[in-house]
Parts: C-alpha cells; structure tokens; sequence
C-alpha cells in the first residue's frame, strides 16, 4: 500500500471509531456515546473485577505464625510484623505445653505496596489472600497502612477459588473462613 | 462607511477583534479536542462539568488561574514573561485582514494576504522568546525546532497562497471572496468559482503548510513530549501557560478562517447576491461554519496520524511541498494566461 492510500485508510479508522461511539444502534437511531464508548464512567457506574483481581492483600491471622517470610520477601519493605512466643495448653491431657507464635502487629502499607502478590505467594499457611476490592483510597496518606483488624476484614471479600477443569487430580485451595 | 468617532470604532474594533479570536477558539477546543478526540478513541472524554462536559473549559481555565506563576531560577525574567503575549499578538494581528461580510471587516487593506503570511511568522519570535528565556535544554531544543519548522512550512504556505492570488489578480482579501462569489468554472456561475475547486493541490499544500504552522501533529515536534517534555512551554505555568494554549487554538481558528477566505469563498454562500447587505450579518454565522468544517480536518489529521521525526518534518516540507507549490504556481500561470 503506498502512502497516500494508507494515510487515507488511517483517516477511514478514526472516522469509522467515532461513527461507532455516537451512534451504536446504527445510523438513523439518536446518538448515544455513553452506550458506543468502551470506557465506564467510573463513579457512577462500575465494573465488578474478575474474582482473581489483585485488588487488596486479606490476612487470615489465625494461620499467622510471624514466619517473616512475606516481610522479606516484599519488595518494597511494606509489611510490618512484630510478635511474641506464647506457652499454648498441649494438644493431650499430660502433654508439654507448646509454644506458639502470637502475632502482636501485621501492617500492609498500601501507600509503598506495587501489588506484586509474592507475599501471597510465599506465605506457606494460607494466612495471605488476594481480595478483589480496590475501593479503600484516604484522604489522608498514613491511613493507607491497614493494620491487621483492618486486614482480617478484607478476608470476607476474598472469593472462594474456583474449581479445575472436569478430570483434574489436583484438589482445589480452600479459603479459610 | 459611516463617520463614528475615532474612540467608538476603535472600541468596536478591539471587541470584535477578541471575539474573533476568542469566540471560535472555545468551540473548536470542546467540539473537537474535547469530543471528537474522544468519539474517535472510543472514550466519552469530559462528562462531569454542565451537561456533557460542556463547561470544561471554564473548569479548566479556573484551574489554570489558580496556579503559582512560576519563574525557574535562570529565567530572563522579562523576556520570558513576555513570550506568550507576544504569542498571542501575532493571532491577534492576523484576524485584523480577514473579511466576514462586505462592510463588516477591520481593516481592509489592498496587500492582505501579503499582511497575513508576514504576520503569521511573528509567532515564531515568541516561541523563540519562550525558548531562548527559559534557561531550560528541552525548551531551547523545542524553540529551535519550532523555529527551523515555522519558517520551513511558511515558504509552501505563501507559495500555496500564489496560486490563489493569481487567479483571484488581487492581494485584498475582500476582493479575493468576490472573485470567488462573482467567478464562473466553464461558464456556470451557480456556485461561484471557489477556488479549492481550481486550485485543489494549493489547498491541500495550504492544509499541510497550516497543520505545522499551527504545531499540530504530526508536526508536534516542537513540544514533542517523549523527547523535550513539552519543548518551548516545558518551565510555563499557570496563566502563561494557558495564554500559549489560547493562542495555539485561536491560532487555529484564524488560520482556518484565512483558508476559509482563499479557498472555499469566505462570507459568501451561493445564491445570494455578494452585495446584498444581509451578509453583514450571515457572513459570521458563514465563516464560522466553513472555520468549523476546516477545523474539522485539522483536527481529525492530528488524532488519526503520529508524530512525524525532525527531518522527515523538513524533506516534506523542502523536498515536496515547496517543488509542488512552485509547480501549482507556474501551472496557475500558465493557465492565467491562456484563458
């Protein structure tokens, strides 16, 4: 195709994507762009993200055991844990008490988080979960740090993971609830 | 004319005059950088601001009035604060020729075109100013190509505009519209002799010509934002830099207005009587139409196509549109002459 011809043709694209946007319903029906656009308008009318959307990272903090695991691995240095050892009631009458981890603080800062998901990943008790919402902006900055009440909260909007393909051996994760 | 006192024509005048280049400037920012951008991208563009986002541009020029008036450090004070208007002047100096009805003009001058494409150039000191003043590498780097492609793109311009003159045999652009609404092609009259009919290669030299004058892409070179991060308006804020926006699309307003005048008959429509004094008052309503429809492909030529490089910009301008134009201006006279 030679110049001119392509030029023309690139003029046809933009043309025909505008004729697209206002009129939809095809010529003779009234323009309507908020229908022919691809965009949404976002404050007043919204998309549901697919279920597996990074939205917003949910502690389980019960599965919690203050590996540090997720804090080393962050990138960005944005998860903040501290905790404690505590003497548990053994598991059998006569038994040894056990020690356990106590998760004293977990914060996520939203602010320096870039939503890379290797906490999640890394997080070997299934205390760590993506939740779809993304609707948590502030006003103020500091309070973009959710600490772990805040967290745990995130947890009933994690969905549950989907089931595999018909045939599939692998048994499907549980979100615990 | 009627005698008015000298302060009243005067006052009439410069209210025309802004609203000749105000006026068209907001439509054409809304109808087509605003919307018909967005149609075009498949996207609604501004929708909170009045109905359909028709009060964008107030919400955009409180915005800018806002803002700090920022001066960088190195700045030549002076000459930095004085480049937008000198900007500015230049649209304004250009809608004094044109023409929008048989006695509603400014000034009627007999050499107007020549005053047009002389005037025209004057913005290229105030990019300059801009650049030079800035203290900035992007805005020197931007003021230069600016410069180097205005003076490039005027010799088509001017050369596109020959062709016209030589039909019409007159430099007045009053006299240039009744040629047009008085011309005949082969003997019919009915629709006049616009000239983008005769002289259709000088209006498509005259279009490319106006798309770089005007540093619309794809000739955005000089605020080539991935190389010089806005070029010559990199340091500009707030109120100047709004007046640089002003006078880029009021720019584009006039120059549409000036083609409107050469090639598609200015004020006049056909079949009315170019004398007839109900176009004193159509022939605005006319112009801004035809300004509309010029407009219309400046606008879609700058969504559809990328940025041109720098010395692809220069080739087309040296090596085919200037050879063209001289091409369209020996044809023109050739043809002068025989008929």
């Amino acid at each position: 195709m030679g110049i001119v011809p392509g030029m023309i043709k690139g003029l046809g694209v933009t043309a025909k994507t505008a004729y697209d946007t206002m009129f939809p319903d095809g010529p003779l029906k009234p323009p309507s762009p908020s229908k022919g656009a691809v965009t949404v308008q976002y404050p007043h009318e919204k998309e549901t993200p697919t279920a597996r959307a990074r939205g917003v990272i949910a502690l389980q903090e019960d599965n919690c055991t203050a590996c540090m695991l997720c804090a080393r691995e962050c990138p960005d240095w944005c998860i903040y844990i501290e905790g404690h050892k505590e003497k548990a009631p053994p598991r059998r009458a006569g038994g040894k008490p056990r020690q356990k981890n106590k998760l004293d603080r977990f914060d996520i800062d939203f602010a320096l988080c870039m939503y890379c998901g290797i906490c999640v990943e890394v997080c070997p008790f299934d205390a760590l979960f993506w939740s779809p919402e993304y609707e948590f902006s502030e006003p103020r900055i500091a309070d973009l740090l959710h600490d772990k009440s805040r967290l745990a909260e995130w947890m009933e909007t994690v969905p549950d993971f989907e089931s595999y393909e018909s045939g599939s051996e692998a048994k499907v994760r549980k979100v615990p609830r | 004319m009627i005698g008015l006192a000298f302060w009243i024509e005067t006052t009439f005048r410069s209210a025309g005059g802004l609203a000749a280049v105000l006026l068209p400037a907001g439509p054409l920012v809304y109808l087509y950088l605003f919307k018909m951008m967005s149609f075009m991208q498949s996207r609604l563009g501004p929708m909170e601001a009045g109905p359909a986002g028709s009060m964008q541009l107030l919400a955009e020029v409180g915005k800018f009035l806002q803002k700090e008036d920022l001066f960088p450090a190195k700045a030549d004070r002076i000459v930095f604060a004085a480049a937008p208007f000198v900007v500015l002047v230049s649209s304004f100096l250009l809608v004094v020729v044109v023409p929008f009805g048989p006695d509603a003009w400014f000034v009627n001058l007999d050499t107007g075109v020549f005053f047009a494409m002389a005037v025209s150039s004057v913005s290229v000191i105030g990019i300059l100013m801009a650049g030079w003043a800035s203290a900035s590498k992007y805005s020197m780097l931007g003021g230069l190509r600016a410069a180097g492609q205005l003076i490039a793109y005027e010799l088509p311009l001017v050369l596109a505009v020959m062709g016209v003159v030589i039909q019409a045999g007159t430099l007045n652009m009053q006299d240039i519209v009744l040629a047009q609404a008085e011309g005949e092609i082969f003997g019919f009259g009915g629709i006049g002799n616009p000239f983008i009919i005769t002289q259709f290669l000088g209006f498509v030299i005259f279009m490319i010509a106006m798309q770089a004058e005007l540093t619309q892409p794809p000739f955005d070179m000089p605020v080539a934002e991935s190389e010089l991060v806005t070029g010559y308006i990199t340091e500009y804020s707030g109120m100047r830099f709004l007046l640089f926006f002003i006078g880029e699309f009021a720019t584009a307003g006039i120059f549409a207005m000036i083609a409107s005048v050469l090639f598609l008959g200015g004020w006049w429509v056909p079949g009315i009587d170019p004398d007839s004094n109900l176009f004193n008052i159509l022939g605005p309503a006319v112009m801004f139409a035809k300004v509309l429809g010029v407009t219309f492909l400046v606008f879609w030529f700058r969504i559809t196509y990328p940025r041109f490089r720098e010395d692809q910009l220069q080739k087309l301008a040296w090596k085919v549109l200037i050879p063209l134009s001289l091409l369209n201006i020996v044809i023109t006279g050739i043809l002068k002459v025989a008929f």
